[in-house]
């Protein structure tokens, strides 16, 4: 591993000359887009392990061969408007395309300037169709690369299936089904060429986020993007105000509603609304009546409609026991990654009602509204929504994040959980800062990322708990462990006042004010609904002794210690942040945030960096095992192994040898702080 | 402060089990919040599950040590609200003044309690958020009358009768968005032998009146004898055995709170 990685750094580097993004800002979109491998910039397949290369190059050129035959006129459209460039017609409603639904039909990048200003109210039906089948996304591909560039852009769609009514052109079906495997090949071909964030780069905002902008002048344009994306994603979080009764500002809400960013929109196969993040009924209703007219249309084909592009709008839709769950989304995420975000949401539907009782309602009465027996639950699914639009790296990943603890410490911990545990105890877990530092557990039962992620969302994104003060007695499934019936959660914050409290009965206190950075949280989960004061006691039990034996204060020094920077970890290194996820324990580290991305959007930004990194690597051809991305403010770097996942992130003038010297020092650190970083086994009775 | 009194006097103390139940939204959790924190928050979340939290409350004579459990207003949790109230020797049943169908709601809690609770439970009925009713800007005390005066309360009727006819010709006056005037609650509140308030969280307008009255209407007898009483509490959510409220017992239910918060009864 280590030794490929060194072949590769080193073929990387030979290859590329100097792919210094420094060097290459002021230019066409298309330079910007693109990695130093294609357009005269450079290597080719420098992000392919060293000996592969040539062989992923030649399957990229078949790949690409095959691609472009398959592709249908409107292919070349696109291809030819790639290179114009945006001001263009409002999103050319193509009536012929709109029966040719099985058709790839790739509308013209001029179309997306339009769309970005209203893009979900092209979700009339006719637009719609003319879209379902547009997979190409990245109109704005780089041209300098000539042939390659667009047959790389159809192909740089993910995962992404359509159903096609089986009714017309079985012809165009067969060839549409026929070309999956190709597009997600493609996919890797692509991110193998180093384009980093293809999707939606009409508009202003994405441009800002992948910093691809197409702007002749980069350098002038960088800021008013950078300030229109914060605007209008600051804004994403405000609530939308309700119509008033004389309808007098229905437009504005509309348009409003319409400029969000991203949307979850929750409906019952009946068409019954359940949820929807932004906007209340008389605003989603018809939205909702068109999704699910569209839906059934792909359904009553027996087919299913799994996700579409509507100009730089992505929507993916998951179909689960009578529900559908929509995300609609400008943030570039792939088909896969959208789709993780909406089984989150039904996992905490589930985690509410429990799956017997929501099929239950269902097959009682279709037309149930579920909205009464999920009361309560949207803040929590509101809280998901948000951290998914924020980007989330334990979503991401599906993976834990651990408090960095000395292993001699951690286990001190542990046996002090065993030592507690109390009869009626299925999972114990102590939670400070937000990250997991001991769990204990039964032997045969390991503990879900996707409950866990569920626990910590109502814990830390929602103020329901939190405020509650004192302890909490919550009912909840979790489905990963069981989705059939209910646990119980005893709950319980430690406030930072309560190691100075020279009376130890005390109760948890109530203040509300405290750091949710520095809260350390104990859960005790039970089946038995009536075991609440023997939860009760373990949990004074546990507290008891970890301030005894000195841990209590090792845990808060460690969450008061926050992450290390980055440079702490590879002191000097070009890296502004990574990803290290460990495959085996289903965990991942990472430095703060800090000093790099302070903020929402800084943030939100970094998110997607890895999104797309993630994307990349996890299409369905997986033999992509290094791959870079260069733009103009970042290079950044995905490496696989069967032990691990890593994502770095340097900033634009750092070199290719740089960075991957740099992931190995990460991957070098990992391995030693292992027990550390990582929760291990744990506690395990 | 709470605390001086609190060690200089040692008052015998007894525990008191208190469970608030009513349709949600209607303040419950910010009831608490202000009891318990003197604090209050606007758009405060739906409870899940229940919460549980103590306060001490210093009467003359003695400490009440309320051990609370805010239970969650939420239809679905309805069935898990035995388990609270089962041994509870208090509860606050809790409707909101400006919504009509907390107050039905109400009822039907009450006679859930009537029927299924501890016999000698005390039960007081809170109508709340009189912030949004017009005593609000009287906040000087006019409300503070409510408690059991039924002079007071009938005045206060009158106002709102007032204020109701007003409502359309004179639109400044008149954010009173009362639903329920103070006469239908007492009159309710007296049939069944309850307590009654009108309370604002938001503005703490007696709030920790109806803790205080609770305490002092809590009979003796269930005090003392009534180790009995807080021990089978216990029972409900699994027993912790031997609670003796008066006694520091390490396998006790609740040790002392820290008195830091004592209420300022
Ligand atoms: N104006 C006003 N608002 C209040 C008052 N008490 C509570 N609220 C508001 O009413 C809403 C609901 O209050 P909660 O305390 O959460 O209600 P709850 O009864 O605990 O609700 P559940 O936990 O769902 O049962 C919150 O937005 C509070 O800020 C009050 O006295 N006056
Ligand atoms: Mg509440």
């Amino acid at each position: 591993m280590e030794e490929s990685k060194e072949s590769q750094k080193e073929s990387g580097q030979a290859g590329n000359g100097q792919p210094s993004p420094e060097s290459s800002k002021p230019r066409t979109p298309e330079q910007e887009a693109r990695i130093p491998g294609n357009g005269g910039n450079g290597s080719s397949g420098t992000n392919v392990e060293g000996r592969e290369e040539a062989q992923d190059n030649a399957l990229v050129a078949e790949t690409i061969s095959r691609t472009v035959h398959s592709k249908d006129s409107s292919e070349i459209d696109r291809e030819s408007s790639a290179e114009t460039p945006p001001p263009l017609p409002p999103r050319p409603v193509n009536l012929e395309s709109t029966d040719a639904q099985n058709t790839l039909h790739l509308s013209g990048k001029q179309a997306r300037p339009k769309l970005q200003s209203h893009p979900t109210t092209a979700v009339s039906l006719t637009d719609i169709s003319t879209q379902v089948n547009n997979e190409g996304i990245r109109e704005t591909y780089p041209s300098t690369t000539g042939g390659l560039t667009s047959p790389l852009s159809v192909a740089s769609q993910f995962n992404n299936r359509f159903g096609s009514p089986k009714s017309s052109e079985t012809e165009d079906t067969a060839s549409i089904k026929s070309y999956v495997p190709t597009l997600e090949t493609g996919g890797d071909v692509e991110s193998l060429l180093g384009e980093v964030l293809g999707n939606g780069q009409q508009d202003p905002a994405w441009r800002f986020m992948t910093a691809q902008g197409e702007n002749q002048n980069a350098a002038d344009e960088l800021l008013p993007e950078d300030a229109a994306f914060e605007k209008d994603f600051q804004k994403e979080f405000k609530e939308l105000e309700a119509i008033n009764a004389e309808g007098t500002n229905e437009e504005a809400v509309l348009d409003a509603w319409t400029s969000r960013m991203k949307h979850f929109l929750i409906l019952s196969a009946a068409g019954k609304p359940i949820y929807s993040r932004h906007g209340d009924d008389n605003i989603t209703s018809g939205y909702i009546g068109i999704i699910q007219t569209i839906i059934s249309f792909y359904q009553n084909a027996d087919d299913t409609l799994k996700s579409f592009t509507a100009g730089d709008v992505k929507f993916v839709v998951l179909s689960k026991t009578s529900l559908y769950l929509v995300a609609i989304s400008r943030l570039g995420e792939s088909d896969g990654q959208l789709r993780a975000q909406l089984e989150a949401l039904y996992m905490q539907i589930l985690s509410t009602l429990t799956l017997p009782r929501l099929q239950t309602i269902f097959s009682n009465r279709p037309s149930s509204d579920l909205r009464r027996p999920l009361s309560g639950t949207e803040p929590l699914l509101s809280a998901l929504a948000d951290t998914f639009t924020r980007g989330s790296p334990p979503t991401l990943l599906s993976a834990l994040e651990c408090l960095r603890l000395r292993k001699s410490h951690r286990q001190v911990i542990d046996q002090t959980l065993l030592k507690t545990r109390t009869e009626n105890l299925l999972y114990g877990l102590i939670v400070a800062g937000g990250r997991l530092v001991s769990v204990v557990r039964p032997k045969k039962h390991s503990l879900h990322p996707s409950d866990l992620q569920l626990i910590f969302n109502m814990l830390f994104e929602t103020e329901g708990v939190k405020t509650a003060g004192g302890e909490n007695w919550i009912p909840l499934c979790l489905p990963g462990f069981n989705n059939t019936g209910f646990l119980y959660m005893y709950v319980s914050f430690l406030s930072a006042k309560e190691d100075e409290n020279e009376d130890e009965s005390q109760r948890p206190s109530t203040s509300s004010s405290f750091n949710k950075e520095e809260e350390v949280a104990v859960l005790l989960i039970s089946p038995k609904k009536e075991s609440f004061y023997e939860m009760q006691q373990m949990r004074d039990d546990v507290v008891e002794q970890l301030q005894k034996n000195g841990s209590m204060d090792l845990i808060k020094a460690a969450v008061r210690r926050g992450r290390p920077h980055v440079t702490d970890v590879v002191p000097g290194t070009v890296l502004r942040h990574f990803l290290y996820k460990s495959k085996a324990n289903v965990q991942f580290a990472m430095p703060s945030f800090e000093p790099h991305f302070k903020g929402l959007v800084a943030r939100r930004k970094l998110l997607s960096i890895y999104h797309t990194l993630h994307a990349n690597v996890h299409s369905k051809i997986s033999h992509l095992k290094v791959h870079y991305c260069v733009s103009r403010d970042s290079i950044s770097l995905a490496w696989t192994t069967p032990l691990f996942e890593l994502y770095c992130v340097a900033g634009p003038s750092a070199s290719r040898g740089a960075l991957a010297q740099s992931a190995n020092k990460v991957v070098q650190w990992a391995r030693k702080e292992e027990e550390r970083i990582f929760i291990i086994g744990g506690a395990v009775f | 402060m709470a605390d001086s009194r609190g060690s200089a006097a040692p008052k015998p103390s007894s525990s008191v089990k208190l469970v608030l139940l009513g349709e949600s939204a209607v303040g419950k959790s910010s009831l608490v919040l202000r009891f318990v924190n003197n604090d209050f928050q606007e758009n405060k979340e739906p409870t899940i599950g229940a919460a549980f939290l103590t306060q001490k409350c210093n009467l003359p004579t003695r400490t009440i040590k309320f051990e609370i459990w805010d239970t969650a207003g939420q239809e679905r949790f309805a069935s898990l609200a035995p388990m609270y109230y089962r041994n509870a020797q208090s509860a606050l049943v809790v409707y909101d003044l400006t919504k009509p169908t907390s107050l039905t709601k109400a009822k039907h809690w009450v006679a859930e309690l009537q029927r299924q609770a501890s016999p000698g439970i005390v039960i007081a009925l809170v109508g709340n958020k009189l912030d949004l009713t017009n005593e609000t800007s009287s906040s000087t005390g006019a409300s503070a009358n409510f408690a059991g005066s039924e002079d007071a309360a009938g005045e206060s009727e009158e106002n709102h009768a007032e204020a109701d006819a007003d409502a359309d010709a004179d639109d400044e006056e008149t954010h009173d968005a009362r639903k329920i005037s103070t006469a239908e609650g007492k009159a309710y509140a007296d049939e069944e032998g309850l307590l009654f308030f009108e309370t604002s969280a938001k503005t703490g307008t007696n709030v920790t009146d109806v803790f205080t009255a609770i305490a002092n209407a809590i009979p003796e007898h269930t005090l003392k004898g009534g180790r009995g009483a807080a021990a089978a509490a216990q029972g409900a959510l699994g027993a912790r055995g031997d609670a003796d409220p008066s006694r520091v017992n390490l396998n006790g239910p609740r040790k002392d709170v820290g008195a830091k918060e004592g209420c300022a009864c």
